[in-house]
């Protein structure tokens, strides 16, 4: 005769609304298992979306996404140029704030050349970028339809793709443009500080005798040049090898070459370490509540039986019966609330602000950890169980 | 041979100034299908005997034997006195204690299916037990539902389904009314003839000595006189 079935149907209602209770708290759990998770894959996104194998950024940094990282975008032609490497292409990134009516986001400004690397790897809906200015691919978590215009600084963009899961490593949403409009929004200057910065330059140049006289415009081609990029993003023939090409950048042409892997580790290491930590650290402060609360509603089960136990040790019952009633109901609590929490976090997921990575795995293994977290619980209820005196059960008289 | 004897059972609480001699060299002896009452005032030592007997609190001394083995000699002798309880005991509690998330027939059950009889085979035991009881019909449901008197009869049932050498009873009757308590003495008596148990009955209710076979009464922590 199972006890712990007869005591949970007995107790059933309360039981199920201890167990939702318990599946709240892990649901946040997996959530929090999930946000890290998202985090990660988000800042992976971004380097993997390209589908290079190196990218070659400012010498002495770590960009382009770490650090600052600016280089002539012709460097590209230098790099199809070196063994091994089959195609070059170069690519700008900037962070700027979109407006579409009532809709305001941030988002990533991936600039590249069309038909080149570093085009999104799918375009879920409509198609990928065609002419050389003023198209845009969004990411569908913008929220920004087919067709939209968006206005950005001088210049206005149509909406003609939609991607599905690419965005920055802080989660904001990415938008592809031809790298000539990268370029312009973000190095191109406004009339005014065109201006400001000719007439500086012109007091600069009257002041050096030298270059007295030299017309400050005639310089406007080297002090407004926009023909910059963050990277160069180079995939390679199918024998070469990507540290062997890196090096060799490195050595020979004084440029930063980061194999893919590398740039992963820049990111997951250095741009979203902290998060990752806090997140985690939370994470496993959350499963020492859970540990906790499971185990104070354990105790709080088995001190509501103290009576019954008391009688169960009177008529008979073993220790190992007492103990696998509290076992029992203390996994099943860990089992239901666990199922609960599942279902909630399958069911919300897609809902998260943030991308929220819900993996198998990570679920399979926080499932072993209820299951431990249960059995500790119940060691706690147990240690009571077996610590209640069986006359309790008598009356008082002596 | 006696199926309870007890030889200078003592029992002591504390230690020093705040020692307390609950049971004071008490000596019975119980023959099988014999019915006897322990009598006395609050506070007596009659409860603290029964759970010596049962060795739920064992004595301080003495000797203790439960149909025919030596159980306790001024110390255990057996490694797992539950056996001894769900094999060769059934208690009967004052305030019923069935267990309350099993039902009637469950609460009956239990006890065969602890000493390994299959839960089939107890369930089928237990419900002809409770239909010679005249509870068949309160077999589904739970003890929470059942009237006072009805809650002690299944706690008699239960008391008496592993065929027990010895029944003890902690004031059954005091929670219940005359009628009530008659009713559930007589069915323990009934029981305890028919099964050849010897039966112990903890009691001061003076309505119900009626059918005892003998009264032992207790004083202050000894038996004076039976």
């Amino acid at each position: 005769m199972n006890l712990a079935i007869r005591d949970v149907k007995y107790r059933l209602g309360r039981f199920i609304l201890t167990a939702i209770g318990v599946g709240l708290l892990l649901a946040t759990v997996m959530a929090m298992g999930g946000i890290y998770r998202g985090m990660v894959e988000d800042a992976l996104s971004i380097v993997r979306a390209p589908g290079a194998d190196i990218w070659v950024v400012q010498k002495d940094t770590n960009g382009p996404f770490a650090e600052t990282s600016r280089i002539p975008d012709d460097l590209y032609r230098v790099m199809r140029a070196v063994p091994g490497v089959r195609e070059a292409s170069p690519i700008a990134f900037q962070s700027l704030q979109l407006d579409y009516g009532e809709i305001s986001i941030r988002a990533q400004i991936i600039g590249y050349r069309p038909g080149n690397l570093g085009a999104p790897p799918a375009v879920a809906a409509g198609r990928p970028l065609v002419a050389s200015r003023y198209e845009m691919v969004i990411d569908r978590k913008a929220g920004i339809p087919l067709g939209a215009r968006l206005p950005i600084g001088r210049m206005s963009f149509v909406v003609v793709g939609l991607t599905e899961g690419i965005v920055s490593s802080s989660g904001d949403s990415t938008a592809y443009v031809s790298l000539q409009d990268a370029q312009e929004l973000q190095f191109l200057k406004a009339n005014e500080t065109v201006r400001n910065e000719r007439a500086r330059l012109e007091d600069d140049l009257k002041a050096n005798p030298t270059l007295a006289g030299l017309p400050a415009a005639s310089l406007t081609s080297i002090t407004q040049n926009s023909n910059l990029a963050n990277a160069i993003l180079l995939r390679l023939e199918p024998w070469a090898e990507s540290t062997d090409v890196a090096r060799r950048i490195e050595r020979w042409n004084h440029y930063r070459a980061m194999t893919t892997a590398e740039q992963e580790e820049v990111l997951a290491g250095n741009v979203i370490e902290r998060a990752r930590q806090q997140i985690m650290l939370f994470r496993i402060i959350l499963l020492i509540v859970s540990t906790v609360i499971i185990a104070l509603i354990i105790f709080t089960m088995t001190m509501e039986k103290t009576r019954d136990i008391a009688t169960l040790k009177i008529i008979g019952a073993p220790n190992l019966k007492i103990g696998s009633l509290i076992m029992q109901e203390s996994l099943s609590l860990g089992l239901l609330g666990y199922l609960f929490g599942a279902l909630l976090i399958n069911l919300t997921y897609d809902y998260f602000p943030r991308r929220v990575a819900v993996l198998a795995f990570d679920q399979y293994v926080l499932f072993g950890i209820v299951m431990v977290i249960c059995v500790l619980a119940s060691l706690v209820g147990i240690h009571r169980a077996l610590a209640i005196d069986p006359t309790t059960a008598m009356g008082g008289g002596a | 041979m006696a199926a309870v004897a007890a030889q200078n059972v003592s029992k002591i609480f504390g230690q020093g100034d705040s020692q307390v001699i609950a049971l004071k060299d008490a000596d019975l002896s119980i023959e099988a299908g014999e019915i006897v009452a322990l009598m006395g005032p609050s506070g007596s030592g009659k409860t603290t005997l029964l759970r010596a007997l049962s060795l739920i609190d064992p004595p301080t001394s003495g000797q203790i034997a439960i149909d025919n083995q030596l159980v306790f000699d001024g110390a255990r002798v057996l490694t797992d006195d539950r056996k001894l309880r769900r094999q060769r005991m059934g208690i009967i509690f004052q305030a019923y204690n069935l267990i309350p998330f099993l039902t009637t027939l469950e609460n009956v059950a239990l006890v065969l299916t602890l000493n390994g009889i299959s839960n089939r085979q107890a369930l089928t035991r237990a419900r002809e037990l409770l239909m010679s009881l005249d509870l068949g019909h309160r077999a589904g449901i739970y003890p929470a539902t059942l009237s006072g008197g009805e809650q002690q009869r299944v706690a008699v049932a239960r008391a008496v389904i592993n065929d027990p050498a010895v029944i003890l009873a902690d004031e059954p009757t005091a929670a219940l009314d005359t009628e009530r308590g008659k009713a559930v003495m007589e069915l323990l008596r009934n029981l305890g003839r028919t099964q050849h148990a010897a039966v112990i009955v903890v009691t001061h209710d003076e309505r119900m000595i009626e059918g005892f076979d003998r009264v032992y009464h207790m004083t202050d922590g000894r038996i004076t006189n039976h």
